[in-house]
């Protein structure tokens, strides 16, 4: 399947989780936030909800510093 | 000699409606915008929205002023042990008297949100720790989707100017910075990349006060 992650197209050949997608590209949960379909995922459903054909991700990462 | 100026209220309206026009300036006085971290990014754009007569703003920080801020942030050395909510309120009735000012010197959580965040239509995230920073955009976007929150990532250093960016990544969230400027030894938080930071954000609320809600 293939879906859409930061505006770039991605194929994934397992079924994956929001979890398992984000350990593979080394983001870190904890500073991040995630858009799935134009809606934001809550942090308690990353490992419950799996990636499905067509999805679009959009995943921003906090940098330090203010 | 020190000399004490006073400016009525009409004084200072028509000198913002001379600048900016009475259609423009209606609308700066009539915004509301709550600023969640008042350091090098919010003590910036807590200054410059004051400055246009921005006429409701709601100043968040649990923070006391401490010398090490004084490379960016907006304080002066007599500030120092000040809370930084009085410290930058005293500073804003400085520049405007007649300004709607609300302060809450707590820190943000995820159980405080809502009732801190409940009468603001926008929100500017102006935090230095990148967990907060996430903690409360997570929240907002959930709890909120339809304010309006402008956040930044990415300015520490003195890389270049024009790699700072607005961006508009999500629905009703804005994204102000770099994207990957994280301070480092050699490297950290200075007051001109973290103003001109500061100033897009700012910017980008200004442009949403004014029913501009592209980047």
């Amino acid at each position: 399947m293939t879906i859409t992650a930061n505006g770039k197209k991605v194929i994934l050949t397992t079924e994956t989780t929001i979890s398992s997608y984000l350990e593979a590209n080394q983001y870190r949960e904890n500073r991040i936030v995630v858009e799935l379909n134009e809606e934001i995922l809550p942090k308690d459903q990353y490992s419950t909800t799996c990636l499905k054909d067509g999805d679009r991700m959009e995943i921003v990462t906090f940098m330090g510093g203010g | 000699m020190e000399t004490t100026h006073t400016l009525t209220k009409t004084q200072i309206r028509n000198a913002l409606e001379e600048r900016h026009s009475p259609e423009t300036q209606a609308m700066l006085s009539a915004g509301s915008v709550a600023i969640a971290g008042l350091g090098g990014l919010g003590s910036n754009v807590a200054c410059t929205l004051a400055r246009i007569g921005v006429g409701h703003l709601h100043l968040i920080d649990f923070d006391v002023v401490d010398i090490s801020n004084l490379n960016r942030q907006q304080y002066f050395i007599e500030h120092l042990g000040m809370k930084k909510t009085d410290a930058m309120q005293s500073l804003l009735k400085k520049i405007n008297p007649y300004l709607d000012i609300r302060t809450d010197c707590v820190r943000v959580t995820k159980d405080n949100l809502t009732e801190l965040f409940t009468d603001d239509s926008i929100i500017c995230e102006a935090f230095d720790d990148p967990l907060a920073k996430a903690m409360l955009v997570n929240g907002i976007l959930q709890l909120f989707p339809e304010k309006k929150l402008v956040s930044a990532s990415g300015m520490a250093g003195f890389g270049s100017s024009n790699t700072i960016l607005t961006k508009h990544p999500m629905k009703n969230f804005y994204l102000c910075g770099d994207d990957v400027s994280e301070p480092t030894y050699g490297n950290g938080l200075m007051a001109p990349r973290v103003a001109i930071c500061a100033a897009h954000e700012a910017n980008m609320i200004t442009r949403l006060i004014l029913g501009e809600e592209d980047i």
